[in-house]
């Protein structure tokens, strides 16, 4: 128990202190790698409370897909960061304070809630799950595919629209570049493909 | 000393606080605004999965896979129109992005 307490302190400070530097790192690329650590350890906490599954899912679609997306997108761009920092000194005491507030009515009302109604009965980590022979995985997929498996297929549309929306916004056709245009090829007949040309002797084609 | 419910709940809580920070302070910068969103989705996460294991029920985990599956689709969304704009107007200050006003 005392190892399982390590630890969560450990990954809990090293999520927050991630989080924190994800927001006030001055340079966006170090910004997206603070983000990573962050996802990371809040893998590391999934692990911690056994729901190994969702904390794989975490690393490889947060770290792997939505982390490297920020990356390529901030590499791209040729924008002047430091301009964009400005008001961040300005905006500080307040958002510090509202900040400040809110996270002591959410840490109040968790600490209350955790103490009460069905929550005061939770069994923790180790006595929870229907069936202990069951992997998290396994016991995932078997409520996903019947119980859910419309929400399921509706995540799948929900992420083809935002695959063909990303792809709708970002392509252009720059002019001026020749591009193969299949239809025209097909429907070339030998009629326009070709011509007869009556060579006289001693002459070119003059073109 | 046993890590129990409210210990993750508080975790998820400060993190989504850091989050609302993240937006107040950096209004002009889109791409930390954007991050800051997704770490208030992964606190959201953190509060369905320590729901749902120290509840015993699974239900809370997959709604933290399709809370995954918004933010994915959210991420590439929001960055693929950062882009077109930054074509259009050859920076990102979204403060004095006013065009659509009308």
């Amino acid at each position: 128990m005392a190892l399982q307490a390590i630890a969560f302190y450990l990954m809990a400070l090293v999520t927050l202190a991630a989080g924190f530097c994800v927001v006030s790192a001055r340079n966006p690329v170090h910004s997206v790698l603070w983000l990573i650590l962050a996802f990371f350890s809040a893998a590391g906490l999934f692990v911690l409370m056994g729901a190994e599954f969702l904390a794989m899912l975490l690393v490889v679609v947060y770290v792997g897909a939505v982390a490297v997306l920020f990356l390529f997108v901030v590499m791209m761009l040729d924008v002047d960061f430091t301009a964009l920092r400005q008001g961040f000194a300005r905006y500080m005491p307040l958002g510090l304070v509202i900040a400040g507030f809110l996270a002591a009515e959410m840490v109040l009302v968790s600490a209350t809630v955790a103490g009460r109604g069905a929550a005061a009965d939770a069994k923790g980590p180790a006595a929870s799950g229907a069936d202990a022979a069951l992997s998290n995985a396994e016991a995932i997929g078997r409520v996903l595919y019947t119980d859910y498996v419309y929400f399921f297929q509706a995540a799948g549309l929900v992420l083809l629209v935002a695959m063909i929306g990303a792809i709708v916004l970002t392509l252009r056709h720059k002019p001026g570049v020749k591009r193969q245009i299949i239809m025209n090829q097909v429907l070339r007949t030998p009629k326009t493909g070709m011509r007869v040309t009556d060579l006289k002797p001693g002459e070119g084609i003059g073109e | 000393m046993i890590i129990g419910l409210e210990h993750y709940l508080a975790v998820a809580a400060i993190l989504f606080t850091i989050g609302v920070f993240g937006i107040f302070v950096n209004r002009k910068n889109i791409i930390v605004i954007l991050m800051s969103v997704e770490l208030m989705l992964l606190a959201v996460n953190i509060n369905l999965v320590a729901f749902s294991v120290y509840l015993g029920n699974l239900t809370g985990q997959i709604f933290a896979m399709f809370v995954l599956t918004v933010a994915a689709a959210e991420a590439a969304v929001g960055l693929a129109i950062l882009v077109t704009f930054f074509r259009n107007r050859g920076d990102i200050a979204v403060d004095d992005a006013s065009m659509m006003k009308g």
